[in-house]
């Protein structure tokens, strides 16, 4: 065995999406020495597949909104699950995570004064999605990857080195986090092209690694939302958060078979698209929740009247937050109301004012899209659309103004944190999330280390054990294909987890992942011809990916029959309702061995100025009697309230 | 030294010049076939010094504007004489046949069209083969681009633009005079009709240009600022998305307009009148 | 409706290797990567190829499919003659890791060489810029890198010595993005020219051909920055303008 190469860093990074580049910009800016490590090539995370926009009270449209509306919407959207204190700093912090980008080089679609423009989204009261067409995620990481170019260009300047203080590790896997005794002291991997081993010493590691949807069959992830992070977490002794809550966006391609699941973006409704079902109804009129009846449209005439006068209309059901619309379309389908293909129809033929020009001007990469995939042109023919598996909400439990986990030494931001969300996330909230808590996770990292006084040391022990576990694929003579393997855990999950659950099919669910996990422990494959038989081997890279899904897939099936009701995007067919007990509980998974333990922990209340801002009467939806404030504290929150509705 | 990196690597490793299956050769073939004819035509006509001035129509071919020989002062055709001489005449008349009559502008005009963006692709691709087509490799062995003596020299696109825009503008005055009746006053005939669609093309192809699009309004920063200037250049950038094509319908009309014209003044045809 | 379809795949690394043959089967409304996966699944589990998306949005997937550079993502197969035979090559002007993965670092290279976006003195949430402003840059900022651009571009595809000087239309269009960007103060125009290569780039629209985004390269960032080019330094009544003191010249930018 070939030595294994050291490099040291103050933080280690791992995930190059929004939350990794924001993380590391602003180690970096606080004087760190950063390494930022990513699965893909630098530029090509996941968050280049955002579509609709980020989300941020900036007002430019609507006057009206603040970061008190944003946060009520948040709130509303997780049906108050949400780790409230998150919630308010993201909506505080949003607006000046966008500006910062504009002033790193973005160039977001602009208002007619010359602001950035915003758009309406589902669960937002106002026009609240900054955004760039429909690809505005590829905005945000471009922007960020040249901040991170930018910041190489200073060092380059001062030390004759682009990497001296801020290095990306493109195609580089990080398969454990090291440990010196209860501290973080690093993190292990192998780089993609050459199969070869790299150890990378750090007092301060963030987990950015996105999310978990390549453990479900339909979804709109790529092959690098493995649940990397939340593992690794679990792994290093870490907790996660309310697992079960997964997000099956509304409309993912349902043809061709070979791209099922891709996304169609929610703004295409926002844009005026509407659902319907074989029958050629407007069905979403059926399905508007109690809840939320006061704030949505009863009638087509007044839901298309709400487009051009949001003031004095209510908004189209189409817009109602993603698990209800999830779920009506599931109803949809089971009722034998559906499309051909499996799914039900959203169209904007005939829909904008603009005719078919304003379409393709609206909705570019949509058109391009479905043109090039599925040779349908979407301003003359309806899409065919379904649920797919598209973010989890749960995720590794950290502290909201530091981003730090429960292990000294780690922080978490992104989609593979937990707590911002709460039982659903609204559109659009993802961006925002993080830009604002991957530049707090960053801030947290680089003030523990200041914090420190001796860095912790990374123990041979552990990096052999890491070794060793990565090399036990190629040792396994005869052991199983992991793609075989892959593909059954895919069907568990989608089958026996997916939008709508029952408590037996989540026990059989449990029984079937018993019985992959000694299948995972037991898949093979064979060297390549280059690189000691490591060298870019898709093979390999599954069979070591499987372990991470089969955890993560374990907590979200356990914490799934645990929960008994029905909230956001966890809802079990046998408690269809939503109880204000269990609002007060959250589900925290962590490892015993190789099995995941689960308990219940209570949710901290909210600080009375925030729940100030809601109107005790949808207070009640939620809270449990004893929880709701007092008579006096309602009074002072309704007039707040009117103040700025206004 | 590094373990992790990657030993040096070369490219992959294939001989085939391109693997292109489709029908790449079409667009140089006919682009070389298309532009050595019309080279060839247009090399004849313009040394040819006869059968370029229609006076009764006060008919003259492009290829001869401004006429500048003193053969231009008195052309006879079919019984009619008149002056195609509009800005004077210092060539002598024995230059005919060694100098074009149009000696001020063709040359101009010859660098304006081989400056061209457009015509840059056409003849680097069909004539230079370099490259070809997309993904087939090309024949040198060193490849400089224009960055030397005499390729740097495209650079000066923009001044043989405003030169090709003044002679647009003549162009466009002997289009005017074209209007001329069989009793001397307004008349239209078919070479009027010619003649102005020529003019008409010449424009559409000279204000299509890639510098013009950027005098008028692309090298402004805000176009905000200007919103007279952003006017200009939306129009000037739709018509340039189709350069290209003025640019090769210009060389048709141009042999059509100089073909006609010869034709009438050779006495071959007689111009259809459609009115006086 | 599928169909057992003929392909040709470059397998090998550093260099060497060599097209093989494979039938694989093809079902309704797939992609080339599909069917790579297929044969990574059925025939060939060590075939290297990358991807991310799957949805023509990260520009991972670049290859060259019968000679011609695309994404493998989103070449549907519907486009072929079933009882054609499919030849999938690396791209051809990065070296090969091995199959249809390329190193493709000569591309992050260049784009730590141009100088970076500089908004001068205005402080962030200050920006006014309309939107006719920002269209230009904004088509440029549509770019997936998937370098298949800078792959055609004959100046290095075919002259592996141009690569010091020329960062290729991806980073040239960079260039463009940022001297038509509203709000940036920097003067990039001298540096395309003498460090990065514009004048290599004889505007053969190779790059727009084959630009996934459909970006007219070309028409819309090199031709306009050889203009700008020409206004910074060729065009003679500039420079008598500056040298008579009538026409101020900025600073010109270095390189990163
Ligand atoms: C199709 C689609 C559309 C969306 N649209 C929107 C939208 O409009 N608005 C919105 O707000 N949100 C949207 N989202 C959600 C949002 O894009 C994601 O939640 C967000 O991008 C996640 O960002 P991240 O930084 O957490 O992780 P990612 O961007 O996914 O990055 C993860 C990074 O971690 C790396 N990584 C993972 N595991 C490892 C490992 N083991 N070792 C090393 N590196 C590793 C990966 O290579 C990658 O670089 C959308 C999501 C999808 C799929
Ligand atoms: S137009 Fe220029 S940059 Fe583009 S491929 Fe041709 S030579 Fe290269
Ligand atoms: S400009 Fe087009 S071809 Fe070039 S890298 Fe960007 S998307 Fe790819
Ligand atoms: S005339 Fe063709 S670009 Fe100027
Ligand atoms: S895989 Fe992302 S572009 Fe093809």
């Amino acid at each position: 065995m070939t030595e294994i190469e050291r490099h040291s860093y103050d933080v280690v990074v791992i995930g190059a999406g929004g939350a990794g580049l924001r993380a590391a910009i602003e180690a970096r800016l606080q004087g760190k020495k950063t390494a930022i490590i990513s699965k893909s090539l630098f530029g090509k995370a996941h968050t280049v597949m955002a579509e609709g926009g980020a989300a941020a009270a900036m007002g430019n449209v609507n006057p009206n909104d603040n970061w008190k509306v944003h946060f009520r919407d948040t709130m509303r959207g997780g049906k108050f699950l949400n780790n409230w204190r998150m919630a308010e700093l993201h909506a505080k912090e949003a607006p000046d995570r966008v500006w910062e980008l504009e002033h790193w080089g973005a160039l977001f679609d602009r208002t007619r004064d010359g602001k950035i423009s915003q758009r309406n989204f589902g669960g937002h009261e106002y026009p609240r999605l900054a955004h760039v067409g429909d690809r505005t995620g590829l905005e945000l990481i471009r922007t960020a990857q040249q901040k991170i170019v930018a910041l190489q260009q200073e060092d380059h300047r001062e030390f004759g080195d682009y990497d001296a203080r801020l290095k990306v590790w493109a195609e580089t896997t990080v398969t454990r986090l090291l440990k010196d005794g209860d501290r973080i002291s690093g993190a292990f991997g192998y780089v993609r092209e050459t199969g070869r081993f790299v150890v990378f010493e750090a007092p301060a590691v963030v987990l950015a690694t996105g999310g978990i949807g390549k453990a479900f069959k339909v979804t709109s992830n790529s092959w690098e939302y493995t649940g990397d992070g939340h593992a690794l977490a679990m792994l290093a002794g870490g907790t996660l958060l309310n697992m079960e809550f997964v997000q099956f966006h509304p409309t993912g391609m349902v043809w061709p078979p070979s791209v099922k699941g891709i996304l169609v973006t929610e703004s295409v409704r926002g844009d005026r698209g509407v659902l319907k079902n074989s029958d050629g109804k407007r069905f979403m009129f059926d399905y508007i929740p109690e809840v939320f009846k006061a704030q949505y449209a009863t009638t087509e005439e007044e839901g298309d009247r709400w487009y051009d006068d949001p003031d004095n209309n209510r908004r189209p059901p189409e817009l109602l937050p993603r698990d209800e619309v999830a779920r009506a379309i599931n109803s949809e389908v089971k009722a034998g109301r559906g499309s051909p293909h499996g799914g039900v129809f959203l169209t904007v033929v005939d829909r904008m004012p603009g005719g078919a020009e304003e379409i393709r001007r609206r909705l570019p990469a949509m058109h391009h899209q479905f043109k090039e995939l599925a040779d349908v042109d979407i301003t003359k023919e309806a899409m065919e659309v379904g649920p797919t598996c598209h973010y989890v909400m749960g995720g590794v439990e950290v502290d909201p103004d530091t981003g730090a986990a429960l292990v000294p030494g780690l922080f978490a931001a992104g989609e593979c944190s937990g707590g911002m969300h709460g039982s659903n996330r609204l559109g659009g909230n993802s961006l925002t999330d993080l830009l604002v808590f991957g530049r707090r996770a960053g801030l947290g990292a680089a003030e523990y280390i200041d914090g420190l006084d001796a860095r912790p040391a990374v123990p041979e022990t552990e990096i052999a054990a890491a070794r060793d576990e990565a090399l036990a694929p190629f040792q396994r003579e005869g052991g199983e294909n992991p793609y075989a393997v892959h593909a059954e855990l895919q069907q568990t999950m989608n089958e026996l987890v997916g939008i709508i659950r029952k408590e037996g099919e989540l026990q059989q669910a449990l029984e079937a992942l018993d019985k992959l996990r000694e299948r995972v422990a037991n898949v093979g494959v064979e060297p390549v011809a280059v690189n000691d038989g490591r060298g870019y081997h898709p093979g390999w890279h599954l069979a070591l990916d499987l372990r991470n899904m089969l955890i993560v897939s374990e907590a979200i099936a356990k914490a799934a029959l645990e929960r008994r009701e029905s909230r956001g995007g966890h809802t079990r067919d046998d408690h269809p309702g939503m109880s204000a007990e269990w609002r007060k509980v959250n589900l925290v998974c962590r490892l015993d061995g190789d099995r995941v333990q689960l308990t219940r922990q209570p949710m901290p209340p909210m600080r009375d100025d925030l729940i100030g801002l809601f109107e005790s009467d949808e207070l009640k939806k939620y809270l449990t009697a004893e929880e709701m404030p007092g008579a006096a504290g309602a009074t002072a929150a309704d007039a707040l309230d009117k103040e700025d509705d206004r | 030294m590094s373990t992790v990196e990657a030993p040096a690597k070369t490219r992959a490793q294939i001989k085939e010049r391109t693997l292109r299956k489709d029908n790449w050769r079409k667009y140089p073939l006919t682009t070389f076939i298309i532009f050595t004819a019309w080279v060839a035509y247009a090399t004849v006509r313009a040394f040819w010094g006869s059968a370029f001035y229609v006076p009764e129509f006060h008919y003259l071919t492009p290829f001869y504007s401004p006429c500048l020989n003193e053969i231009c002062n008195s052309v006879t055709v079919d019984g009619h004489t008149g002056s195609a001489a509009e800005f004077g005449t210092f060539l002598p008349a024995e230059t005919r046949g060694w100098i074009p009559f149009a000696a001020v502008s063709l040359p101009f005009l010859l660098l304006f069209r081989l400056t061209c963006y457009y015509y840059r692709k056409a003849y680097y691709r069909s004539f230079w083969l370099s490259p070809s087509a997309c993904a087939v490799q090309e024949p040198h062995k060193k490849y400089t681009g224009e960055r030397r003596f005499p390729l740097i020299g495209q650079n000066l696109h923009r001044y043989f633009w405003l030169a090709a825009v003044l002679i647009s503008l003549v162009n466009t005055y002997d289009a005017i005079l074209a209007f001329h009746g069989k009793d001397g006053g307004f008349g239209i005939g078919l070479g009027t009709i010619i003649l102005v669609a020529n003019v008409v093309l010449l424009w559409l192809y000279t204000l299509s240009c890639h510098s013009c699009r950027h005098i008028v309004g692309g090298r402004l920063k805000n176009f905000s600022k200007h919103p007279f200037r952003y006017r200009m250049w939306g129009w000037v950038s739709k018509i340039n998305q189709r350069h290209g094509m003025y640019a090769l319908i210009t060389l048709g009309s141009l042999v059509v307009a100089d073909l006609y014209v010869a034709l009438v003044a050779s006495g071959t045809i007689s111009d259809l009148r459609i009115f006086n | 409706m599928s169909y057992q379809a003929k392909f040709r795949v470059w397998r090998g690394d550093e260099g060497a290797g060599e097209l093989t043959d494979y039938t694989v089967e093809v079902n309704e409304g797939e992609v080339v990567l599909d069917i790579i996966h297929r044969l990574q699944a059925t025939q060939a589990p060590d075939l290297a190829v990358r991807w991310n998306c799957k949805a023509g949005k990260c520009g991972s997937c670049s290859a060259e499919i019968n000679g011609m550079p695309r994404l493998l993502c989103m070449t549907r197969m519907s486009t072929f003659d079933p009882d054609e035979t499919i030849t999938v090559t690396p791209v051809r002007t990065f070296p090969v890791i091995r199959d249809l993965v390329t190193d493709v670092s000569f591309n992050y290279q260049k784009a730590q060489q141009i100088p970076s976006f500089d908004p001068g003195d205005v402080k962030p949430g200050e920006f006014r810029m309309r939107q006719e402003d920002v269209e230009r840059s904004q088509e440029f900022r549509k770019c997936i890198e998937c370098f298949l651009c800078n792959n055609v571009c004959h100046v290095i595809r075919d002259h592996e010595e141009n690569k010091p000087g020329f960062a290729g239309p991806r980073f040239l269009m960079r260039i463009g993005e940022l001297e038509m960007h509203p709000a940036d103060v920097a003067d990039r125009r001298n540096i395309a020219q003498d460090d990065h290569g514009l004048g290599f780039c004889n505007i053969t629209k190779c790059c727009t051909e084959v630009c996934p985004e459909h970006i007219k390269i070309t028409d819309n960032a090199l031709i306009p920055m050889k203009e700008r080019v020409v206004g910074r330094r060729y065009d003679p009544i500039v420079w008598l303008g500056s040298k008579l003191g009538i026409v101020k010249k900025g600073q010109d930018t270095p390189s990163a």
